[in-house]
């Protein structure tokens, strides 16, 4: 009998599993990226403005980014749901928290994914200059993580009741309007008109840092008692 | 501490009325705000209890967790159900003192009372979360995972919209002189015994009601289900989030 | 003493500042009497249920001393005095 598989290994197995599901069914991504693009458009015509910087940038492109990333976690776990899943990993010998990394993982990617073509987009639509995008980058990616670890715990809550596309992001924005206020501080400070300013950028990734710490640790505690029967 | 309802009751009605009576009677008048900073004894205690009341429920949402009781999920229930009552005041109150204040009835410079607001649309999910979910175990489990997440939660947002205001909110306790005056300590000390007193006992008022309510349906199921032994203490009706015994 | 507390005491003030923490405080209270209100609902609800249990237990007691007491010889039913 062969050893009971390694956390780290079911993890990577379930993630490249969802992975390849994705880019053979393009069920999420390619939706996020053009949702993305339609809300610029939206927003370009909300606010009547052209050009954004600062406080305005900052908002739209994280505002954008945080919607789309309510559709891909809205159906994170349906497969699991339909497909019978959730009991597969209860039965399994493994650690359950493992399915938690992985669509987390999973997730992150997608975020990843969409920011590759929603950056530049973004730029093209609303930016004079790009050279607060580059500096950008560490806090979207915190803030991605942020995204998929909080939605990678309230997404099996929302499956599994009855309220399915309501209640997801009902918990979930309350939650993560600290990673949105660090974001948009930081954001706001280096998509300024002026040049980027990095005015307390180490608190802001200090607190996004400091949250996603926080709630990777409190879905690895409590994950198990989501899949639980 | 195993006060009975009566004893909590009394305790809770003394201090109140004791607090109060020192807040009108006793206080001095600010310096600062007049007599309008006398919603201060009101909306900062109310504040702490409730916030401290989410920290009880993700306590009890953990034991929950771990041991499967259901009594502890309903008093983690009952505990974000009342803290949630005194957030519709704190926020109430909030707002009469920012009119008085400021002269608007909401400020978004405040980041204790913007962090107050978020903290409550969170925890005001619970309920939708609860009733979006009719499995009656699967419903206590997942209730309790929220209440653990959004325990983690409130610090955190504490941080963040602290770190993104400026702080307009009056800090009340490192004014200029360095602290409040003793007196104001005092009522201060007293109102807050008397709220959190006042939590304690709606509560417990409310665990007994439900307590009492599930052991009528355990009863009603003994008598009409015609089983000649009354009280089988084994299936107790779960029409409260878990309590009967 | 007494005076000087006294002497403290503000005079019920009509002014603009005095409406706002008597508003405040209001509010409290009122939160506090409809919370009272509605547990107090709650505990009609209960006491007229547990009111019908009452009543079915008895009708319960009433009807297997009647299967007793018509399976045996004497006739007279123990009648226990109505709560």
């Amino acid at each position: 009998m062969t050893a009971p598989p390694s956390t780290r290994s079911v993890v990577a197995t379930i993630l490249a599993k969802d992975l390849r599901v994705e880019l053979r069914t393009l069920q999420s991504v390619p939706s996020m990226v053009l949702f993305s693009t339609t809300i610029y458009v939206i927003f370009r015509f909300g606010l009547d403005r052209t050009r954004l910087d600062g406080a305005l940038a900052a908002g739209v492109l994280l505002v954008t980014i945080l919607f789309a990333a309510l559709l891909a976690i809205n159906r994170l776990f349906v497969a699991e749901r339909e497909q019978g899943g959730f009991e597969a990993i209860r039965l399994a010998p493994v650690d359950g928290t493992a399915l938690f990394f992985a669509k987390a993982g999973a997730l992150l990617v997608y975020l990843l994914a969409l920011e590759l073509v929603a950056l530049p987009v973004f730029w093209l639509f609303f930016l004079d200059g790009g050279s607060g995008l580059l500096p950008l980058l560490p806090v979207l990616v915190l803030l991605d993580l942020a995204l998929a670890v909080t939605g990678a715990l309230i997404s099996p809550i929302a499956t599994n009741s009855t309220a399915r596309d309501l209640i997801g992001p009902l918990i979930l924005l309350p939650l993560l309007v600290p990673p949105m206020i660090a974001a948009s501080a930081a954001g706001q400070r280096l998509l300024e008109a002026g040049g980027p300013s990095y005015d307390r950028y180490g608190t802001w990734l200090g607190v996004l840092g400091l949250y996603d710490l926080i709630f990777l640790l409190v879905g690895w505690a409590v994950f198990d008692y989501l899949i639980e029967d | 501490m195993n006060l009975s309802l009566r004893a909590l009751a009394i305790a809770t009605a003394v201090l109140i009325g004791a607090g109060f009576a020192l807040v009108f009677f006793h206080a001095p008048i600010d310096a600062d705000q007049g007599f309008i900073q006398k919603i201060f004894y009101l909306h900062v205690p109310l504040a702490i209890v409730a916030l401290i009341g989410f920290v009880v429920a993700a306590v009890h949402a953990i034991r929950h967790l771990r041991s499967g009781d259901p009594i502890h999920d309903a008093r983690s229930y009952v505990s974000i159900h009342t803290s949630v009552i005194f957030g519709v005041a704190v926020l109430i109150t909030g707002a009469i003192w920012a009119k008085a204040s400021w002269g608007q009835w909401w400020v978004w410079d405040e980041p204790t009372l913007v962090s107050f607001l978020i903290v409550f649309l969170l925890y005001a999910t619970y309920y939708p979360l609860r009733y979006a979910i009719p499995d009656r175990e699967r419903q206590a489990r997942y209730a309790s995972v929220f209440a653990i997440t959004a325990g983690a939660f409130v610090p955190l947002n504490f941080m963040a919209v602290r770190a993104a205001e400026s702080l307009v909110h009056p800090r009340t306790f490192a004014t200029a002189d360095g602290g409040l005056p003793s007196e104001v300590w005092l009522v201060f000390l007293v109102c807050l015994a008397g709220i959190a007193a006042l939590w304690w006992t709606l509560v417990r008022f409310e665990l007994t009601a439900k307590r009492t309510s599930a052991q009528i349906s355990r009863l009603r199921r003994a008598l009409e289900g015609g089983a000649p032994s009354p009280g089988s203490g084994g299936v107790a009706a779960r029409i409260a989030p878990g309590v009967a015994r | 003493m007494a005076l000087a507390t006294l002497a403290q005491t503000p005079a019920v003030p009509l002014d603009e500042a005095g409406q706002y923490v008597a508003g405040a405080y209001i509010v409290f209270v009122v939160l506090l009497v409809v919370y009272v209100g509605l547990m107090a609902a709650k505990l009609g609800r209960i006491s007229r249920d547990l009111e019908e249990l009452a009543v079915i237990a008895e009708s319960k007691e009433h009807d297997s001393r009647q299967q007793t007491a018509d399976s045996g010889t004497g006739r007279e039913a123990a009648r226990e005095p109505v709560a």
